[in-house]
């Protein structure tokens, strides 16, 4: 064990620091859940594929620069601590890129993985439909096999900013006479294909982050196919793991919202009257701690070849209830100015604490409701009984 | 940056935890009850056969010369099996302190080798500690007195015994007089090494309850499944299944900040206070969480002294207020963490580092 930095890791911070610094754009850019931000934060991805800092781990061959992960912690640490804008196509690069580099082809990885680090192409997810919500396994849009093509109809529902994505990653229903866990493959479409109808859904802030996507008779190349057919479910798997595991929710995103929450507390010391807001900052703080402090753990452990398999679930659960944690607290100490929007007068420093309280209350329901989670923990890391 | 054990470590820990499977059990700790000390000298002697107690003895007195984090992960096993022996006390808190006042008196090096070798036990008193654990079975024990730290022998200060929850604790409060012969440290080096008495022990502590938290979430994962009601094992039950998760989720963030603890007594002492309190009250939320939520597994099963997991439960509520209960560590981290100097953010979790 050696928790300290070597000569080169902090050369490598240092790198990252000073190019945020000079590229970071001067205002902040506008909610990727409008055209208008999405379209900003779309420029953002490009600038930081120009730079090779789209994704830092990728195979340079791939735009990135073939970093190991502890070097990718830094590398967020940087990022979150230079408030640089949120990654529009993290459904691409932080899930699908993982899933593409272990299952897809040398000709799918050209494809859409150097797509992907350039910022050309931003991505959905295309799971969850009216009846497969936390049942994932009751998915019936199916893609059919006609010839070197797919024929797709059904519908998805909760993919988040399909409204202005260039494709989306779904989970269909290749054998029509397959149930449950088997017959489902993994399929891109792109989301201008003839056939495809996508319904904005406005989330808690009235955006439209949210989209529900109806398919009538949309054809793909069976090339569009990550893995063997019917091995959909287990792909998904593998993606859902990284969903819930250390790349999609890095520490270095709470640790600046705990670093934050500290500063509002103090601020604010004079005028708390509920004794018990300062334990709640303090552990909130040793919280996103214990987080960062796990994922070195972890990140260390893959370094020497280790593997992460249901404790992913484990950390997803931690980091949504840290987040909302995080996210009450300010609100109870901003107290009655907390139901402002930041663009009343009164807001005073509302200001990005409301947007995050609302984001906070999803957290424990994407990605794997955390009931479901409580349930893959205590039967497959516990071992307790199914039935 | 590399936060694992190393091979040696892992494997070590584990010709330990067989060790301690096979020679420390619920009937063997159920016996020891029954005796005058509750200690067993045989089981001491294993112990000492296998090198435990030479671990942090420096090499100049015939010990390993090895480390706090080489250890830290015995320890956990110690609470996993719920060792009555002070073994944890002893080489975690004794040990150290006698290593860094070998030099001031020419006893505590014979001392150190005399731990090594099995031939002496020493109890360690602390300000934190209201009373001192296993002083009955001490020849000498290292006693506060302000910003002193005194070597006593036992047949100087008078014990009178204190009945713990834990029938495998023995506490005794202490009378004693010290005087210029015994005291052999005072001023700021006494002061800091109590502070750092304090933080091996509540390291020690945290350690052993993360053990103690997995041991009981393990035994109630077995009752739940062997258990049926309804014609079904009352583990399917997600009520139950979700009680244990909360424990899993608390342990598995309990640990990093033990082992980050225990690395940064051995190699960034400065730091070690607000590291320390961190494993020590978080650590201690998980094993008190796992006794709450096993017993409810267990029932009313549970709730009676033939069930085993009371030996568990009770080191846990035990061990959470010893070394400092976590309004003391707490504490600790309010004041680092609200202190308008405190450096703090993503960058500067293992400090700073540039």
């Amino acid at each position: 064990m050696d928790l300290s930095y070597t000569p080169e890791q902090i050369a490598f911070r240092k790198e990252v620091r000073t190019w945020l610094e000079d590229n970071i754009p001067a205002e902040p850019l506008q909610s990727f859940d409008t055209e208008e931000g999405f379209n900003q934060h779309r420029e953002w991805e490009k600038t930081l594929a120009k730079g090779n800092w789209g994704m830092v781990t990728w195979p340079k061959e791939y735009g990135g620069r073939g970093c190991d992960l502890v070097e990718w912690l830094i590398f967020e640490e940087e990022y979150y601590k230079a408030k640089a804008p949120l990654r529009v196509n993290q459904n691409g690069i932080f899930l699908l890129g993982p899933t593409l580099m272990e299952y897809g082809t040398p000709e799918q990885k050209e494809r859409f993985i150097t797509q992907m680090a350039s910022g050309e192409e931003m991505w959905a997810q295309g799971w969850s439909e009216p009846g497969a919500g936390s049942d994932m396994a009751a998915i019936r849009s199916k893609a059919i096999r006609d010839g070197d093509e797919y024929v797709i109809n059904g519908q998805k529902v909760w993919s988040t900013r399909a409204v202005f994505a260039d494709w989306v990653f779904c989970i269909f229903r290749t054998d029509p006479d397959s149930e449950r866990h088997k017959g489902l493959s993994f399929v891109f479409v792109p989301l201008d294909a003839p056939g495809v109808t996508v319904r904005p859904i406005p989330q808690l802030d009235g955006l439209p982050g949210f989209a529900e996507i109806f398919f009538d008779d949309v054809r793909v190349p069976v090339s569009n196919r990550l893995g063997g057919e019917g091995e959909g479910w287990s792909i998904a798997m593998a993606t859902a793991g990284f969903e819930r595991g250390l790349m999609l929710r890095s520490p270095a995103r709470f640790q600046e919202t705990a670093k934050r929450l500290v500063s509002l507390y103090r601020e604010h010391a004079n005028d708390i009257m509920d004794l018990s807001i300062e334990n709640a900052v303090v552990k909130c703080f040793m919280d996103a701690e214990a987080y960062a402090l796990s994922t070195y753990q972890t990140a260390s452990r893959l370094i020497k070849g280790g593997t992460i398999g249901s404790e992913s679930s484990v950390n997803k659960i931690f980091w949504s209830e840290l987040d909302q944690l995080m996210h009450e607290t300010a609100m109870s100490i901003l107290a009655s100015r907390a139901e402002l929007l930041p663009s009343s007068p009164a807001a005073g420093d509302v200001g990005d604490w409301l947007d995050g309280f609302m984001f906070a209350q999803s957290g424990p329901i994407y990605a794997g409701t955390n009931e479901i989670q409580r349930n893959i923990i205590a039967e497959r890391l516990l071992g307790m009984p199914r039935k | 940056m590399d936060f694992t054990f190393t091979e040696d470590q892992l494997l070590f820990c584990e010709s330990v935890k067989d060790f301690l499977q096979g020679e420390v059990t619920a009937e063997s700790i159920r016996k020891s009850w029954d005796t005058d000390t509750g200690r067993s000298s045989a089981l001491w002697a294993q112990m000492v056969e296998l090198g435990l107690t030479s671990m942090l003895v420096p090499e100049a007195q015939g010990g390993l010369g090895m480390n706090e984090l080489d250890f830290v992960l015995l320890a956990q096993e110690c609470g996993r099996y719920a060792l009555p022996e002070p073994l944890v006390e002893t080489v975690l808190v004794a040990t150290p302190l006698l290593a860094s006042l070998a030099d001031n008196d020419p006893r505590c090096a014979s001392l150190l080798e005399k731990i090594a070798a099995g031939e002496v036990m020493i109890a360690v008193g602390h300000a934190a500690n209201n009373l001192v654990c296993d002083a009955h079975v001490a020849d000498y024990l290292l006693l506060p007195k302000g910003d002193q730290v005194h070597l006593v022998a036992k047949d100087q200060v008078v014990l009178v015994a204190q009945q713990s929850v834990d029938p495998s604790r023995r506490l005794f409060s202490v009378e004693w007089q010290g005087n210029d012969e015994t005291c052999l440290a005072s001023g700021a080096e006494g002061v800091s090494l109590l502070a750092a008495t304090l933080n091996r022990g509540a390291l020690g502590a945290a350690a052993q309850m993360v053990g103690l938290a997995e041991q009981m979430v393990a035994m109630s994962v077995q009752y739940t499944t062997d258990r049926l009601q309804f014609g079904k094992p009352i583990g399917v039950n997600q009520a139950l299944k979700h009680h244990m998760a909360n424990c899993a989720v608390k342990t598995e963030f309990a640990k990093a900040p033990l082992y980050r603890a225990a690395y940064t007594v051995t190699q960034d002492p400065a730091r070690a206070d607000f590291a320390v309190s961190h494993a020590k009250v978080v650590a201690g939320e998980a094993a008190l969480l796992a006794a709450k939520n096993s017993i409810q597994s267990f029932g009313a099963m549970g709730y009676t002294w033939e069930c085993d997991l009371h030996i568990w439960m009770k080191r846990s509520w035990a061990l959470d207020k010893f070394w400092g209960h976590a309004g003391f560590h707490k504490n600790r981290l309010h004041q680092w963490l609200l202190n308008p100097n405190a450096k703090i953010g993503a960058e500067m979790t293992f400090g700073e580092q540039v």
